[in-house]
């Protein structure tokens, strides 16, 4: 057994090595072209590993693009409904050759050409793929859509009939916090961190369903198969998270709290799947503030007489005290929501990042392919060190599915505590 | 000049973490050590108070973000 796998795993990394520097000696053909008198295709670790881990409006699995429906709102233009395979995906850039109706696919997500520049409505082709293939084929990565600094903020523009056309980055509910704010229109695609969350909640319909019939069917018996797999981990988090920290009320919690740490776990254990299009659904900010909102409601909604008091007037304090004390307590209302989104954003998005780094080192090393031997050499070390992460990884999907749990777990504990002297 | 700062910022952040979980996890194995029969308790305690000094870190770290915009 013990043989067997070191020769599995021995097969299996250099499989990878192979794949990995042969996409860099690949590249490297296309590298050595230069545009400007400057090289434009110089590998950036840092933006590689941005572009991996941002949502995107097609789901790309290996080579292949597999296009999502495009729901996009534009206050000046009404509502624009159609898939987006009209973009006609081209490369592994998710580089879409077509702009449909003043929209662009840039980089795998849908940008709106800034209105008001004069640009056609309709279908329009940006560049020929004929031109693109030709290029890809002499080795020469072609990339429509470039970035610039205006005002200090990074903006994206391509160039169509010798003018340039600036792009407008979507809507984001963030007030400018976050480099976002309102822009001239709004994305309400599935995307493909959508579609993985529908994937996922389908998944564990079908697997909650499966082991309750099988509870049912092998009454009094023990568990077998998938009901074998699931119970340990229910049993735990009800034993070692509900009741302890929710006392004698922990049945009427034990649905949400376990929701939320089958939902984090199946989407963290989703996203470490390699080539699978590696959807980054709980290292999105989104998914976890809405997340954290939900625990924020629970916590407030079921707050007893005992909890709002030690919140406005902690009982046993001086009056004067109670004017430091009551705002610091309210401030910790709104920072426990807060740091549940950032844990769990941070530490999965960290992983993701880390991991595309690594692989990253192999073109960083070898100079985007023009070192083979070097490619080569890191390939073999950066695989390793990737295999080793993804080992944490998995251990991090569990504590940070399991953390987020026993945190909401002991927020609603002292909500719904009561009085003991 | 503001990207130096943000970069030492994180860091003290990150060293006040360290030294948060470095000490929480030398209590937890001598409490482990000293009471095996309480292992339960302790790890889910002890990855609940990680979470919390982890909490404070991350705050840190997400206004390093906010300031280098």
């Amino acid at each position: 057994m013990g043989k067997n796998l070191g020769k599995t795993f021995l097969v299996f990394l250099s499989v990878l090595t192979l794949s990995f520097a042969l996409h860099a000696k690949s590249d490297k053909d296309g590298h050595d072209d230069h545009h400007d008198g400057h090289d434009v295709n110089e590998f950036d670790a840092g933006a590689t590993a941005f572009h991996h881990i941002a949502d995107a409006n097609v789901y790309s699995i290996g080579p292949w693009s597999i296009p999502l429906p495009c729901i996009l709102y534009a206050p000046d233009k009404g509502w624009s409904i159609f898939s987006s395979s009209k973009f006609g995906v081209v490369g592994h850039h998710g580089d879409g050759h077509k702009a449909v109706d003043g929209y662009v696919l840039n980089g795998g997500s849908v940008n709106r050409i800034k209105p008001g520049q004069g640009f056609p409505d309709g279908e329009v082709e940006l560049f020929s793929v004929e031109a693109f293939e030709k290029d890809a084929e002499a080795g020469h990565a072609m990339h429509p859509f470039h970035h610039k600094k205006i005002d200090g903020k990074e903006v994206s523009y391509f160039e169509y009939d010798h003018k340039e056309y600036l792009l407008d980055s979507k809507s984001t509910g963030d007030g400018g916090l976050f480099g976002g704010g309102i822009t001239s229109y709004y994305d309400f695609s599935l995307t493909k961190n959508v579609v993985a969350m529908l994937l996922m909640t389908f998944f564990m319909i079908f697997i909650f369903i499966r082991v309750a019939k099988a509870y049912a069917a092998r009454a009094g018996k023990a568990p077998k198969g998938l009901q074998g797999f699931i119970e340990p981990i229910f049993v735990f988090i009800q034993d070692e998270v509900a009741k302890p920290f929710l006392g004698h009320k922990w049945e009427k919690f034990l649905p949400f709290l376990m929701s939320l740490f089958f939902f984090i776990l199946g989407l963290n254990l989703f996203g470490q799947i390699p080539f699978f299009g590696n959807a980054n659904v709980t290292g999105n900010i989104s998914v976890t503030v809405v997340l954290a909102l939900f625990t924020f409601i629970v916590v407030n909604l079921n707050g007893n007489k005992n909890y709002w008091g030690h919140l406005f007037a902690m009982p046993g304090v001086p009056k004067w005290v109670l004017l430091i004390l009551t705002p610091v307590e309210l401030v910790g209302v709104l920072i426990k929501p807060l740091t549940l989104t950032l844990r769990l954003f941070a530490n999965i998005t960290a992983g993701h990042m880390v991991m595309v780094i690594f692989v990253g080192l192999i073109f960083v090393f070898g100079k985007s392919g023009q070192y083979a031997g070097l490619s080569y050499g890191t390939a073999v070390g950066s695989i390793l060190l990737t295999m080793f992460m993804m080992a944490i990884e998995l251990l991090v999907a569990f504590i940070q599915a399991f953390v987020f749990t026993i945190l909401t777990a002991s927020y609603i504990g002292a909500a719904v505590e009561e009085e003991h002297h | 000049m503001t990207g130096a700062f943000v970069a030492l910022g994180m860091g003290l952040a990150v060293i006040g973490a360290g030294i948060g979980l470095g000490s929480i996890g030398s209590k937890a194995m001598e409490a482990i050590a000293r009471q095996p029969e309480a292992v339960g308790d302790i790890r889910s305690n002890m990855i609940l108070m990680g979470a919390l000094v982890e909490g404070a870190a991350l705050i840190a770290i997400v206004m390093c973000f906010l300031v280098a915009g």
